[in-house]
Protein backbone atom coordinates (compact mmCIF):
# COMPACT_ATOMS: atom_id res chain seq x y z
CA UNK A 1 0.00 0.00 0.00
CA UNK A 2 1.27 3.50 -0.65
CA UNK A 3 0.19 6.39 1.22
CA UNK A 4 -1.06 9.93 -1.70
CA UNK A 5 -2.48 13.27 -0.93
CA UNK A 6 -4.39 15.62 -3.03
CA UNK A 7 -6.86 18.30 -3.35
CA UNK A 8 -9.96 17.13 -4.49
CA UNK A 9 -12.73 19.61 -5.08
CA UNK A 10 -11.05 22.50 -2.68
CA UNK A 11 -10.52 19.93 0.06
CA UNK A 12 -7.64 17.80 1.47
CA UNK A 13 -7.77 14.12 0.71
CA UNK A 14 -5.47 11.50 1.76
CA UNK A 15 -5.43 7.90 1.92
CA UNK A 16 -3.83 4.56 1.65
CA UNK A 17 -3.96 2.39 -1.78
CA UNK A 18 -2.79 -0.25 -3.66
CA UNK A 19 -0.36 1.17 -6.78
CA UNK A 20 -2.76 -0.73 -9.48
CA UNK A 21 -6.07 0.87 -7.75
CA UNK A 22 -7.40 3.50 -11.02
CA UNK A 23 -7.49 7.10 -9.93
CA UNK A 24 -11.32 6.93 -11.09
CA UNK A 25 -11.49 4.12 -8.48
CA UNK A 26 -9.98 6.09 -6.09
CA UNK A 27 -12.31 8.84 -6.38
CA UNK A 28 -15.49 6.68 -6.42
CA UNK A 29 -15.34 3.88 -3.93
CA UNK A 30 -12.56 5.64 -1.96
CA UNK A 31 -13.58 8.86 -1.68
CA UNK A 32 -17.30 8.40 -2.31
CA UNK A 33 -17.29 10.88 -5.46
CA UNK A 34 -19.54 8.70 -7.85
CA UNK A 35 -20.55 11.88 -10.13
CA UNK A 36 -17.28 10.66 -12.12
CA UNK A 37 -18.76 7.35 -14.08
CA UNK A 38 -16.47 4.81 -15.96
CA UNK A 39 -18.22 4.22 -19.52
CA UNK A 40 -15.32 2.37 -20.87
CA UNK A 41 -12.32 -0.04 -20.45
CA UNK A 42 -10.30 1.19 -23.32
CA UNK A 43 -10.03 4.60 -22.33
CA UNK A 44 -12.38 5.82 -25.32
CA UNK A 45 -15.20 7.38 -23.92
CA UNK A 46 -14.25 10.44 -21.81
CA UNK A 47 -17.21 9.72 -19.40
CA UNK A 48 -14.41 9.79 -16.51
CA UNK A 49 -12.66 13.28 -17.21
CA UNK A 50 -11.82 14.93 -14.69
CA UNK A 51 -9.57 18.09 -13.66
CA UNK A 52 -5.95 17.46 -12.57
CA UNK A 53 -3.94 20.46 -12.14
CA UNK A 54 -6.41 22.10 -14.09
CA UNK A 55 -6.43 19.73 -17.57
CA UNK A 56 -8.48 17.61 -18.40
CA UNK A 57 -7.15 13.50 -18.08
CA UNK A 58 -9.25 10.42 -18.33
CA UNK A 59 -9.43 9.46 -14.61
CA UNK A 60 -9.63 5.83 -15.60
CA UNK A 61 -5.94 6.12 -17.17
CA UNK A 62 -4.26 7.14 -14.69
CA UNK A 63 -2.97 5.55 -11.74
CA UNK A 64 -4.01 6.65 -8.03
CA UNK A 65 -0.08 6.96 -7.30
CA UNK A 66 0.69 9.25 -9.75
CA UNK A 67 -1.97 11.37 -9.02
CA UNK A 68 -0.23 11.88 -5.59
CA UNK A 69 0.47 15.92 -4.67
CA UNK A 70 -2.15 17.28 -6.94
CA UNK A 71 -5.27 19.04 -7.55
CA UNK A 72 -8.28 17.39 -8.46
CA UNK A 73 -11.66 18.73 -10.03
CA UNK A 74 -14.25 16.27 -10.78
CA UNK A 75 -17.72 17.04 -11.75
CA UNK A 76 -18.80 17.48 -8.17
CA UNK A 77 -16.41 20.67 -7.81
CA UNK A 78 -17.32 22.32 -11.02
CA UNK A 79 -19.60 24.76 -9.70
CA UNK A 80 -20.17 26.17 -6.01
CA UNK A 81 -21.34 23.62 -3.25
CA UNK A 82 -24.65 22.25 -3.66
CA UNK A 83 -24.99 24.45 -7.33
CA UNK A 84 -24.60 23.89 -10.65
CA UNK A 85 -21.96 26.03 -13.00
CA UNK A 86 -21.99 27.75 -15.72
CA UNK A 87 -21.15 25.11 -18.17
CA UNK A 88 -23.68 22.60 -16.20
CA UNK A 89 -26.77 25.41 -16.40
CA UNK A 90 -25.96 25.70 -20.49
CA UNK A 91 -26.24 21.91 -20.31
CA UNK A 92 -29.40 21.44 -18.93
CA UNK A 93 -30.57 24.87 -20.78
CA UNK A 94 -29.95 23.49 -24.15
CA UNK A 95 -30.98 19.67 -23.81
CA UNK A 96 -27.07 19.05 -24.06
CA UNK A 97 -28.10 15.27 -22.61
CA UNK A 98 -30.23 12.70 -22.91
CA UNK A 99 -29.51 9.35 -20.39
CA UNK A 100 -26.90 12.19 -18.77
CA UNK A 101 -23.89 8.98 -18.26
CA UNK A 102 -21.03 11.17 -20.71
CA UNK A 103 -22.33 14.45 -18.89
CA UNK A 104 -19.67 14.78 -16.51
CA UNK A 105 -17.49 13.97 -18.76
CA UNK A 106 -18.27 16.28 -21.48
CA UNK A 107 -19.07 19.17 -18.96
CA UNK A 108 -15.67 18.70 -17.81
CA UNK A 109 -13.98 18.25 -20.89
CA UNK A 110 -15.85 21.84 -21.98
CA UNK A 111 -14.59 23.47 -18.96
CA UNK A 112 -10.91 22.23 -20.13
CA UNK A 113 -11.64 23.50 -23.34
CA UNK A 114 -13.26 26.89 -22.48
CA UNK A 115 -10.44 27.84 -20.33
CA UNK A 116 -8.23 27.68 -22.96
CA UNK A 117 -10.69 29.06 -25.70
CA UNK A 118 -13.32 31.24 -24.27
CA UNK A 119 -14.38 31.54 -27.94
CA UNK A 120 -14.42 28.20 -29.81
CA UNK A 121 -15.83 27.91 -33.04
CA UNK A 122 -18.32 25.38 -33.48
CA UNK A 123 -15.68 23.02 -35.66
CA UNK A 124 -12.92 24.09 -32.54
CA UNK A 125 -16.04 22.57 -29.61
CA UNK A 126 -16.07 19.20 -31.99
CA UNK A 127 -12.54 18.82 -31.85
CA UNK A 128 -11.88 19.45 -28.33
CA UNK A 129 -14.60 17.10 -27.06
CA UNK A 130 -13.99 14.43 -29.41
CA UNK A 131 -12.02 12.25 -26.50
CA UNK A 132 -16.01 12.13 -25.36
CA UNK A 133 -18.30 9.54 -26.40
CA UNK A 134 -22.15 10.33 -26.55
CA UNK A 135 -24.52 7.66 -27.63
CA UNK A 136 -27.60 9.58 -26.95
CA UNK A 137 -27.79 13.27 -28.29
CA UNK A 138 -25.96 13.28 -31.68
CA UNK A 139 -23.95 16.08 -30.36
CA UNK A 140 -25.70 18.83 -31.61
CA UNK A 141 -26.95 19.77 -28.22
CA UNK A 142 -23.64 19.05 -26.63
CA UNK A 143 -22.07 21.98 -29.03
CA UNK A 144 -25.40 24.77 -28.02
CA UNK A 145 -24.69 23.94 -24.52
CA UNK A 146 -20.70 24.83 -24.87
CA UNK A 147 -21.46 27.78 -26.73
CA UNK A 148 -23.84 29.15 -24.54
CA UNK A 149 -21.59 28.42 -21.74
CA UNK A 150 -18.70 30.46 -23.11
CA UNK A 151 -21.16 33.12 -24.03
CA UNK A 152 -22.17 33.75 -20.46
CA UNK A 153 -18.59 32.93 -19.37
CA UNK A 154 -17.57 35.89 -21.29
CA UNK A 155 -20.10 37.85 -20.21
CA UNK A 156 -21.49 38.62 -23.85
CA UNK A 157 -24.86 37.66 -22.80
CA UNK B 1 -10.69 -4.56 -15.47
CA UNK B 2 -8.76 -4.24 -12.67
CA UNK B 3 -5.37 -4.60 -13.49
CA UNK B 4 -3.01 -7.09 -11.76
CA UNK B 5 -1.20 -6.03 -8.40
CA UNK B 6 1.91 -4.64 -9.00
CA UNK B 7 4.54 -2.78 -6.95
CA UNK B 8 5.68 0.74 -8.31
CA UNK B 9 8.46 3.00 -8.47
CA UNK B 10 8.77 6.90 -8.89
CA UNK B 11 11.96 7.44 -10.07
CA UNK B 12 13.08 11.19 -9.28
CA UNK B 13 16.13 10.76 -12.07
CA UNK B 14 17.12 8.64 -14.85
CA UNK B 15 19.39 6.41 -13.38
CA UNK B 16 17.36 5.95 -10.56
CA UNK B 17 14.69 4.26 -13.31
CA UNK B 18 17.31 2.43 -14.86
CA UNK B 19 18.35 1.33 -11.31
CA UNK B 20 14.37 0.55 -10.10
CA UNK B 21 14.60 -1.82 -14.23
CA UNK B 22 17.53 -3.58 -13.00
CA UNK B 23 16.35 -4.77 -10.12
CA UNK B 24 12.81 -5.51 -11.00
CA UNK B 25 13.97 -7.90 -13.62
CA UNK B 26 12.01 -8.79 -16.43
CA UNK B 27 8.85 -8.09 -15.13
CA UNK B 28 9.71 -4.33 -15.06
CA UNK B 29 7.89 -2.22 -16.89
CA UNK B 30 8.71 1.97 -17.53
CA UNK B 31 5.36 4.29 -17.10
CA UNK B 32 5.31 7.22 -19.23
CA UNK B 33 2.37 9.36 -19.90
CA UNK B 34 0.38 5.83 -19.51
CA UNK B 35 -2.01 6.06 -22.22
CA UNK B 36 -1.28 3.16 -23.85
CA UNK B 37 0.16 1.23 -21.00
CA UNK B 38 -2.56 1.34 -18.65
CA UNK B 39 -5.22 0.18 -21.53
CA UNK B 40 -3.36 -2.92 -21.63
CA UNK B 41 -2.80 -3.23 -17.17
CA UNK B 42 -6.37 -3.01 -17.48
CA UNK B 43 -7.62 -5.23 -20.12
CA UNK B 44 -4.94 -7.66 -18.63
CA UNK B 45 -2.77 -7.86 -21.74
CA UNK B 46 0.60 -7.73 -19.74
CA UNK B 47 1.00 -7.99 -16.13
CA UNK B 48 4.27 -6.22 -15.14
CA UNK B 49 5.34 -7.10 -11.36
CA UNK B 50 7.06 -3.35 -11.20
CA UNK B 51 5.85 -0.40 -12.72
CA UNK B 52 9.18 2.34 -13.06
CA UNK B 53 7.76 5.67 -13.33
CA UNK B 54 9.32 8.23 -15.24
CA UNK B 55 6.58 10.49 -15.86
CA UNK B 56 8.13 12.89 -13.13
CA UNK B 57 11.63 13.02 -14.29
CA UNK B 58 13.14 16.82 -14.54
CA UNK B 59 15.91 16.04 -17.44
CA UNK B 60 12.78 13.80 -19.11
CA UNK B 61 10.22 16.88 -19.35
CA UNK B 62 12.28 19.60 -20.99
CA UNK B 63 12.92 20.68 -24.50
CA UNK B 64 16.62 21.75 -25.17
CA UNK B 65 17.49 24.00 -28.08
CA UNK B 66 20.73 22.68 -29.49
CA UNK B 67 20.99 25.10 -31.73
CA UNK B 68 20.59 22.77 -35.29
CA UNK B 69 18.12 20.10 -33.23
CA UNK B 70 15.88 20.66 -30.20
CA UNK B 71 16.58 17.39 -27.74
CA UNK B 72 12.92 17.08 -26.43
CA UNK B 73 12.94 15.38 -22.96
CA UNK B 74 11.08 11.60 -23.51
CA UNK B 75 8.71 12.64 -21.10
CA UNK B 76 7.69 15.94 -22.75
CA UNK B 77 3.97 15.55 -22.92
CA UNK B 78 2.51 15.37 -26.31
CA UNK B 79 0.35 18.83 -25.85
CA UNK B 80 3.32 20.72 -24.52
CA UNK B 81 5.03 19.48 -27.95
CA UNK B 82 2.80 20.83 -29.88
CA UNK B 83 2.15 23.89 -28.07
CA UNK B 84 6.02 24.68 -27.79
CA UNK B 85 7.30 27.81 -29.84
CA UNK B 86 10.24 26.61 -30.63
CA UNK B 87 9.09 23.09 -31.38
CA UNK B 88 6.07 25.11 -33.33
CA UNK B 89 8.99 27.65 -35.49
CA UNK B 90 11.65 24.82 -35.91
CA UNK B 91 9.95 21.61 -36.13
CA UNK B 92 6.41 22.69 -37.49
CA UNK B 93 5.94 18.86 -38.67
CA UNK B 94 5.60 17.73 -35.35
CA UNK B 95 3.92 20.23 -33.75
CA UNK B 96 1.21 20.12 -36.67
CA UNK B 97 1.62 15.90 -36.41
CA UNK B 98 1.12 15.84 -32.45
CA UNK B 99 -2.42 18.34 -32.63
CA UNK B 100 -3.74 14.59 -34.29
CA UNK B 101 -3.08 12.62 -31.77
CA UNK B 102 -5.65 10.93 -29.94
CA UNK B 103 -7.55 13.87 -27.58
CA UNK B 104 -6.99 16.92 -25.45
CA UNK B 105 -7.44 14.59 -22.07
CA UNK B 106 -5.07 11.80 -23.77
CA UNK B 107 -2.42 14.84 -25.11
CA UNK B 108 -2.21 15.70 -21.55
CA UNK B 109 -0.62 12.86 -20.35
CA UNK B 110 0.51 10.83 -23.00
CA UNK B 111 4.08 11.68 -23.99
CA UNK B 112 6.63 12.27 -27.20
CA UNK B 113 8.72 9.69 -25.79
CA UNK B 114 6.28 7.25 -24.89
CA UNK B 115 4.75 7.07 -28.13
CA UNK B 116 8.21 6.34 -29.41
CA UNK B 117 8.92 3.93 -27.10
CA UNK B 118 5.38 2.17 -27.37
CA UNK B 119 6.04 2.13 -31.04
CA UNK B 120 2.23 1.06 -32.47
CA UNK B 121 2.82 1.00 -36.48
CA UNK B 122 -0.55 3.46 -36.23
CA UNK B 123 1.41 5.87 -34.40
CA UNK B 124 1.77 9.32 -35.55
CA UNK B 125 4.21 10.67 -33.91
CA UNK B 126 7.25 7.83 -34.79
CA UNK B 127 6.40 8.94 -38.46
CA UNK B 128 7.54 11.86 -37.74
CA UNK B 129 11.13 10.86 -35.97
CA UNK B 130 11.39 8.57 -39.00
CA UNK B 131 10.79 11.57 -41.65
CA UNK B 132 13.13 13.69 -39.82
CA UNK B 133 15.86 11.69 -39.33
CA UNK B 134 15.45 11.78 -35.22
CA UNK B 135 18.04 10.59 -32.63
CA UNK B 136 17.08 8.59 -29.57
CA UNK B 137 19.14 9.07 -26.41
CA UNK B 138 18.37 5.77 -24.39
CA UNK B 139 19.76 4.77 -20.75
CA UNK B 140 20.55 1.54 -19.43
CA UNK B 141 23.16 0.15 -16.73
CA UNK B 142 26.08 0.70 -19.03
CA UNK B 143 25.75 4.56 -19.41
CA UNK B 144 23.98 6.19 -22.42
CA UNK B 145 23.97 5.47 -25.96
CA UNK B 146 22.67 6.87 -29.58
CA UNK B 147 20.22 5.46 -31.66
CA UNK B 148 18.94 6.66 -34.92
CA UNK B 149 15.53 6.64 -36.06
CA UNK B 150 16.01 4.31 -38.78
CA UNK B 151 17.83 1.28 -36.36
CA UNK B 152 15.42 2.56 -33.37
CA UNK B 153 11.75 1.25 -34.88
CA UNK B 154 12.45 -2.58 -35.28
CA UNK B 155 9.20 -4.54 -35.43
CA UNK B 156 5.50 -3.95 -34.62
CA UNK B 157 5.91 -2.69 -30.76
CA UNK B 158 9.53 -3.12 -30.77
CA UNK B 159 12.25 -0.23 -30.59
CA UNK B 160 16.09 -0.69 -29.97
CA UNK B 161 15.08 0.28 -25.78
CA UNK B 162 16.01 -3.08 -24.13
CA UNK B 163 13.92 -3.75 -21.12
CA UNK B 164 16.26 -2.83 -18.44
CA UNK B 165 16.73 0.73 -20.34
CA UNK B 166 14.89 4.07 -20.51
CA UNK B 167 14.42 6.27 -23.57
CA UNK B 168 15.50 9.88 -22.35
CA UNK B 169 15.10 12.17 -24.97
CA UNK B 170 14.40 12.39 -28.76
CA UNK B 171 16.74 14.50 -30.63
CA UNK B 172 14.80 15.66 -33.77
CA UNK B 173 16.89 18.12 -36.41
CA UNK B 174 15.34 21.34 -37.64
CA UNK B 175 14.71 21.79 -41.29
CA UNK B 176 15.82 25.23 -41.56
CA UNK B 177 14.31 27.82 -44.17
CA UNK B 178 12.20 27.21 -47.22
CA UNK B 179 10.57 24.28 -46.06
CA UNK B 180 6.71 23.23 -46.39
CA UNK B 181 5.24 20.59 -44.00
CA UNK B 182 1.90 18.92 -43.56
CA UNK B 183 0.36 15.28 -42.46
CA UNK B 184 -2.35 13.62 -43.95
CA UNK B 185 -4.33 11.05 -41.69
CA UNK B 186 -7.09 8.82 -42.86
CA UNK B 187 -9.36 7.34 -39.98
CA UNK B 188 -12.14 5.82 -39.58
CA UNK B 189 -13.97 8.20 -36.86
CA UNK B 190 -12.39 11.60 -35.21
CA UNK B 191 -10.59 10.35 -32.53
CA UNK B 192 -9.45 7.00 -34.34
CA UNK B 193 -5.50 6.17 -34.82
CA UNK B 194 -4.73 6.49 -38.81
CA UNK B 195 -5.70 3.77 -41.27
CA UNK B 196 -2.82 5.67 -43.34
CA UNK B 197 -0.96 8.19 -42.56
CA UNK B 198 1.98 10.64 -44.28
CA UNK B 199 4.24 12.56 -43.09
CA UNK B 200 5.92 14.98 -45.46
CA UNK B 201 8.51 17.98 -45.29
CA UNK B 202 9.31 19.68 -48.67
CA UNK B 203 11.70 22.68 -50.01
CA UNK B 204 11.11 24.44 -52.72
CA UNK B 205 13.07 26.44 -54.45
CA UNK B 206 12.07 28.63 -57.17
CA UNK B 207 9.42 26.27 -58.45
CA UNK B 208 11.80 23.29 -58.09
CA UNK B 209 11.53 20.79 -55.36
CA UNK B 210 14.86 20.57 -53.59
CA UNK B 211 14.72 18.49 -50.91
CA UNK B 212 11.37 15.99 -49.69
CA UNK B 213 11.34 13.56 -46.20
CA UNK B 214 8.23 11.68 -46.66
CA UNK B 215 7.58 8.85 -43.94
CA UNK B 216 4.67 7.06 -44.13
CA UNK B 217 1.83 5.39 -40.89
CA UNK B 218 0.41 2.10 -40.51
CA UNK B 219 1.99 0.87 -43.78
CA UNK B 220 3.89 -2.00 -41.60
CA UNK B 221 5.47 -2.55 -38.53
CA UNK B 222 7.32 0.26 -38.53
CA UNK B 223 7.04 3.85 -39.51
CA UNK B 224 8.29 3.84 -43.41
CA UNK B 225 10.43 6.35 -45.06
CA UNK B 226 9.25 6.63 -48.92
CA UNK B 227 12.68 6.83 -50.26
CA UNK B 228 11.59 6.15 -53.63
CA UNK B 229 9.11 8.87 -53.73
CA UNK B 230 11.25 11.38 -52.00
CA UNK B 231 14.21 10.55 -55.01
CA UNK B 232 11.24 10.99 -57.83
CA UNK B 233 10.79 14.27 -56.48
CA UNK B 234 13.96 15.90 -56.02
CA UNK B 235 15.20 17.93 -59.01
CA UNK B 236 11.71 17.66 -60.26
CA UNK B 237 9.28 21.02 -60.71
CA UNK B 238 6.66 21.43 -57.74
CA UNK B 239 3.58 20.50 -59.44
CA UNK B 240 0.41 18.38 -59.25
CA UNK B 241 1.46 16.49 -62.16
CA UNK B 242 5.11 15.96 -60.96
CA UNK B 243 3.96 15.24 -57.45
CA UNK B 244 1.26 12.39 -58.31
CA UNK B 245 3.70 11.04 -60.53
CA UNK B 246 6.19 10.78 -57.82
CA UNK B 247 3.44 9.47 -55.41
CA UNK B 248 2.67 6.59 -57.98
CA UNK B 249 5.94 4.77 -55.75
CA UNK B 250 4.71 5.67 -52.49
CA UNK B 251 3.75 2.05 -51.46
CA UNK B 252 6.91 0.32 -53.10
CA UNK B 253 8.89 -2.02 -50.83
CA UNK B 254 5.97 -1.27 -47.54
CA UNK B 255 4.20 -4.52 -45.73
CA UNK B 256 0.94 -2.83 -45.13
CA UNK B 257 -1.49 -5.45 -43.24
CA UNK B 258 -5.16 -6.09 -44.11
CA UNK B 259 -7.72 -5.72 -40.90
CA UNK B 260 -11.11 -5.03 -40.31
CA UNK B 261 -10.56 -1.78 -40.87
CA UNK B 262 -8.75 -1.84 -44.38
CA UNK B 263 -7.03 -4.21 -46.30
CA UNK B 264 -3.49 -4.15 -47.86
CA UNK B 265 -4.66 -3.14 -51.29
CA UNK B 266 -6.84 -0.55 -49.96
CA UNK B 267 -3.78 0.94 -48.00
CA UNK B 268 -1.30 0.70 -50.37
CA UNK B 269 -3.84 3.08 -52.47
CA UNK B 270 -4.47 5.27 -49.51
CA UNK B 271 -0.71 5.89 -48.90
CA UNK B 272 -0.40 6.86 -52.61
CA UNK B 273 -3.19 9.46 -52.58
CA UNK B 274 -2.66 10.86 -49.28
CA UNK B 275 1.19 10.98 -49.96
CA UNK B 276 0.34 13.09 -53.49
CA UNK B 277 -1.78 15.47 -50.98
CA UNK B 278 0.35 15.44 -47.98
CA UNK B 279 3.57 16.63 -50.56
CA UNK B 280 1.48 19.31 -52.31
CA UNK B 281 -0.09 20.81 -49.52
CA UNK B 282 3.91 20.84 -48.09
CA UNK B 283 4.75 22.81 -51.53
CA UNK B 284 1.78 25.02 -50.69
CA UNK B 285 -0.11 24.30 -54.16
C1 LIG C 1 -8.29 6.55 -26.90
C2 LIG C 1 -6.87 6.69 -27.36
C3 LIG C 1 -6.60 7.20 -28.62
C4 LIG C 1 -5.28 7.32 -29.08
N1 LIG C 1 -5.07 7.83 -30.33
C5 LIG C 1 -3.81 7.95 -30.78
C6 LIG C 1 -3.54 8.46 -32.08
O1 LIG C 1 -4.44 8.85 -32.83
N2 LIG C 1 -2.25 8.53 -32.50
C7 LIG C 1 -1.21 8.14 -31.71
O2 LIG C 1 -0.07 8.24 -32.14
N3 LIG C 1 -1.42 7.68 -30.46
C8 LIG C 1 -2.69 7.57 -29.99
N4 LIG C 1 -2.90 7.08 -28.72
C9 LIG C 1 -1.74 6.66 -27.91
C10 LIG C 1 -1.14 7.82 -27.15
O3 LIG C 1 -0.48 8.68 -28.05
C11 LIG C 1 -0.12 7.33 -26.10
O4 LIG C 1 0.12 8.43 -25.31
C12 LIG C 1 1.20 6.82 -26.60
O5 LIG C 1 1.06 5.76 -27.52
C13 LIG C 1 2.04 6.27 -25.47
O6 LIG C 1 2.64 7.28 -24.75
P1 LIG C 1 2.61 7.29 -23.17
O7 LIG C 1 3.55 8.34 -22.71
O8 LIG C 1 1.23 7.38 -22.71
O9 LIG C 1 3.28 5.88 -22.85
P2 LIG C 1 2.87 4.72 -21.83
O10 LIG C 1 1.49 4.30 -22.04
O11 LIG C 1 3.28 5.12 -20.47
O12 LIG C 1 3.88 3.59 -22.33
C14 LIG C 1 3.73 2.94 -23.58
C15 LIG C 1 4.89 1.96 -23.76
O13 LIG C 1 6.12 2.67 -23.90
C16 LIG C 1 7.00 2.35 -22.83
N5 LIG C 1 7.62 3.64 -22.41
C17 LIG C 1 6.97 4.80 -22.16
N6 LIG C 1 7.85 5.79 -21.89
C18 LIG C 1 9.09 5.22 -21.96
C19 LIG C 1 10.43 5.71 -21.79
N7 LIG C 1 10.67 7.00 -21.52
N8 LIG C 1 11.44 4.84 -21.93
C20 LIG C 1 11.22 3.52 -22.23
N9 LIG C 1 10.00 3.01 -22.41
C21 LIG C 1 8.94 3.84 -22.28
C22 LIG C 1 6.16 1.70 -21.75
O14 LIG C 1 6.90 0.77 -21.00
C23 LIG C 1 5.08 1.02 -22.57
O15 LIG C 1 5.53 -0.20 -23.06
C24 LIG C 1 -4.20 6.94 -28.24
C25 LIG C 1 -4.46 6.43 -26.97
C26 LIG C 1 -5.77 6.29 -26.52
C27 LIG C 1 -6.03 5.73 -25.17
S1 LIG D 1 -14.14 5.30 -18.60
FE1 LIG D 1 -12.42 6.52 -18.88
S2 LIG D 1 -12.38 6.83 -20.99
FE2 LIG D 1 -14.08 5.48 -20.75
S1 LIG E 1 -26.56 11.67 -22.97
FE1 LIG E 1 -26.51 9.50 -23.05
S2 LIG E 1 -24.46 9.12 -23.60
FE2 LIG E 1 -24.59 11.24 -23.79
Amino acid sequence: MMHISATVNGTHRMGEVEPRLLLVHWLRENLGLVGTPIGCDTSNCGACTVLLDGQSVKSCNMLAVQADGSNITTIQGLGPEGEMGTIQKAFKECHGLQCGYCTPGMVTAAADLLAENPDPTEEEIREGLHGNLCRCTGYHNIVKSVQLAAAEMRGAK
Amino acid sequence: MIPSAFDYVRAGTVDEAVAALVAGGEDAKVLGGGQSLIPVLRLRLNNPSLIVDVSTVDEMRSIVDEGSSLLIGAAVTTDAVMKDAGVQADIPLLAITAATVADRAIRHRGTFGGSCAHADPAGDLPTVAQALDAEFVIAGPGGRRTVAAKDFFLDFFTTAVGPDEVLVAVRVPKLGAGWGVNYQKFQRTAQAWAIVGVAAAVKTEGGTITGARIALTNMGATPIRASSVEAALIGGPATIEAIKAASASAADGTKPTSDTHATADFRSHLARVHTARAVAKAAGI
